[in-house]
């Protein structure tokens, strides 16, 4: 593996700068490890080399030509699936998209391109983000590159894997209810799911549009800063997106230095259904930010017990009503029942044959959880456990300036294992989902091995709406600490990829 | 335990525009069964409490900007994901039944 391939992006961007790589040499390295490892790992859904190495190509020539350049243009990136391109196929994991080329390019993409980032692919996912392990997706799963026969976390499990594989040095995820930060604990990774509003989610085909956010995925702190620094701020596109910037990330990763800062533990996430190992790394944590000048209090959030169940009632019905546009008219499918149908069986038949079982089933139980005779019972009252949730949040962050929990109550599972059980498989986001709940940012960092399993654990740093910076300044920070510990990265430890040729 | 019946789940599924097959409607009675029975526990939260509800995460009102003409997408690039379309329009089948 070319060692180019293996730098922080942060370092990369420092090394197009100075002329000693180009953007066409770092795209093909990047692009050449997809070639070697991608048929194992299937992180990507869609790649056209030829594409990216054009706009790598372009930047070059503008660098060359003196031209006053984005401070990350010329650096790779993978983009998630659900977010609309105008070259290249957008199907959100399903095959109800399949092969469809979208009229216009989301805000994000908008943004990636107008700073110069070649774009290596779009990234496998959970069929419309309905997932915790990619294997809803219409078009299998993706890997973990740790161990192969493992998930990589989901929804975002193709962007998870990219840069854990590293086929990139960074990508974009989106985060509904985890869909971000729990790949980003079992492969190692670093993941933020921004304040809501922070990022534009015009073009991100909508999964629940109360919960979706867009945010950076990467390797390392910083470099999930600079990506979320491109990426945010306001959309007149959005009527969702905050009018105020919420200052610069990649400042906030570069204090290294949590003295004085309050950091609470929320006592309902731990213990009870966490695995050993993920508990024993978190409290070692736990000491290294107290013995670095951070002062640990522990907060209690009761209603969190309470988390799931509004979740899978709030998104669902949220689900089951923007999923309503595919409808076999406008784009996508259509399957035509024999005979001379009217369009009402033809949109059931292709809603059918175009969506999956856990799709199927979520905007089922949406629809019943919004018909009348159930809705005071069901989404009214999931949506009053909203505002418990946000006032047990808020609660906490009198005492604390950031919270912190195990991202995940478990390393990566095998394939396969929780497929038939879908309350085990909405266990795994029982951390996750609080934050999304609240709108408040939530970040996933790199936390050590399991003792059992030798596989990663991630922890989970949460703060006040709009305070985005705060997880990036401890995140850094505890980042920092392990580093130093550990002699290397976390991702360091990951086994090698077999390499076909 | 939850009314969820096969009979339901076709009701639902019939109202989401999803055609079920008969092994569909029984894996799904079972599965939205237990999942409707755990989300129920959201009633517990509010046992003796009365909260307002919330729809949003950050609250926002009267989001406006100035009434000026943007490009928009072309009829062409409008229909270019179409299954079906001619003279302009989305081609769809009939719309209503011969009945």
């Amino acid at each position: 593996m070319s060692e180019l391939i293996r730098k922080n992006a942060s370092e990369l961007v420092e090394l197009l700068k100075s002329g000693q790589v180009s953007s066409v040499e770092l795209t093909k390295a990047h692009l050449d490890r997809s070639a070697a490892v991608d048929q194992d790992v299937h992180s990507y859904l869609y790649q056209n080399p030829e594409t990216a190495l054009a706009a790598a190509a372009d930047i070059d020539r503008r660098r060359a030509a003196g031209e006053q350049l984005h401070e990350l243009a010329g650096l790779p990136i993978a983009v998630k699936d659900n977010l609309t391109t105008t070259d290249a196929p957008t199907t959100s994991g399903s095959k109800i998209l399949e092969g469809w080329i979208p009229p216009y390019d989301s805000t994000v993409v908008k943004k990636i391109r107008a700073a110069g980032l070649p774009i290596l692919g779009k990234t496998n996912l959970d069929e419309f983000a309905m997932g915790s392990s990619t294997e809803f997706s219409a078009f299998g799963p993706s890997r973990n590159p740790w161990d192969l026969t493992r998930i990589p976390g989901g929804s975002g499990g193709g962007s998870s894997s990219v840069v854990a594989s590293f086929q990139a040095p960074v990508a974009i995820g989106s985060d509904t209810g985890g869909s971000i930060r729990f790949p980003a604990s079992v492969t190692g990774t670093v993941g933020n799911k921004p304040t809501y509003g922070a990022v534009s989610r015009y073009g991100l085909i909508a999964l629940a549009s109360s919960l979706d956010q867009v945010g950076p995925v990467s390797r390392n702190v910083l470099d999930s800063a600079l990506i979320q620094d491109l990426i945010a701020g306001h959309d007149p596109h959005d009527s969702t997106s905050l009018p105020e910037s919420l200052g610069s990330m990649a400042d906030a990763a570069r204090k290294l230095d949590v003295k004085g800062m309050r950091i609470g533990v929320i006592k309902e996430l731990m213990g009870e259904g966490f695995q050993p190992g993920v508990m024993n790394r978190f409290k070692e944590s736990i000491n290294l930010l107290q013995q670095a000048g951070a002062e640990i209090v522990e907060v209690s959030c009761p209603n969190f017990e309470y988390a799931i169940a509004a979740y899978y009632l709030i998104l669902p019905a949220e689900a089951s009503s923007n999923l309503a546009k595919f409808d076999s008219v406008r784009f996508g499918l259509r399957v035509a029942p024999e005979g001379n149908p009217t369009i009402e069986r033809v949109m059931a038949a292709t809603r059918e044959a175009g969506f999956g079982p856990e799709v199927k089933r979520r905007i089922i139980l949406g629809t019943y959880a919004l018909s009348s005779g159930s809705y005071e019972h069901f989404y009214g009252a999931a949506l009053k456990v909203r505002t418990l949730i946000q006032r047990d949040f808020a609660a906490a962050f009198e005492k604390a300036d950031v919270l912190i929990s195990p991202t995940a109550p478990t390393t990566a599972f095998k394939i396969g294992e929780k497929l038939e059980d879908p309350l085990a498989m909405y266990l795994n986001d029982i951390a996750t989902i609080p934050a999304n709940l609240a709108g408040i940012p939530g970040m996933s960092i790199p936390n050590g091995l399991a003792d059992e399993d030798g596989l990663p654990t991630g922890i989970q740093l949460l703060a006040p709406a709009r305070a985005d910076a705060r997880l990036y300044q401890v995140g850094a920070a505890l980042e920092k600490m392990h580093e130093d510990i550990w002699g290397k990265r976390m991702i360091d430890f990951a086994p090698e990829l077999e390499v076909r040729s | 335990m939850s009314e969820i019946t096969p009979d339901l789940v076709r009701h639902l599924a019939g109202l989401s525009r999803i055609l079920v097959t008969d092994e569909e409607v029984e894996r799904f009675t079972e599965q939205l069964s237990l999942i409707v029975d755990s989300v129920a526990k959201v009633n517990e939260a509010l046992a003796g409490v009365d909260v307002p509800a919330t729809s949003h995460p950050i609250p926002m009102a009267n989001v406006f900007r100035e009434d000026i003409v943007e490009p928009s997408l072309t009829q062409e690039q409008a229909l270019s994901g179409a299954p079906d379309s001619g003279e302009g329009r989305f081609r769809v089948a009939a719309i209503l039944d011969e009945e």
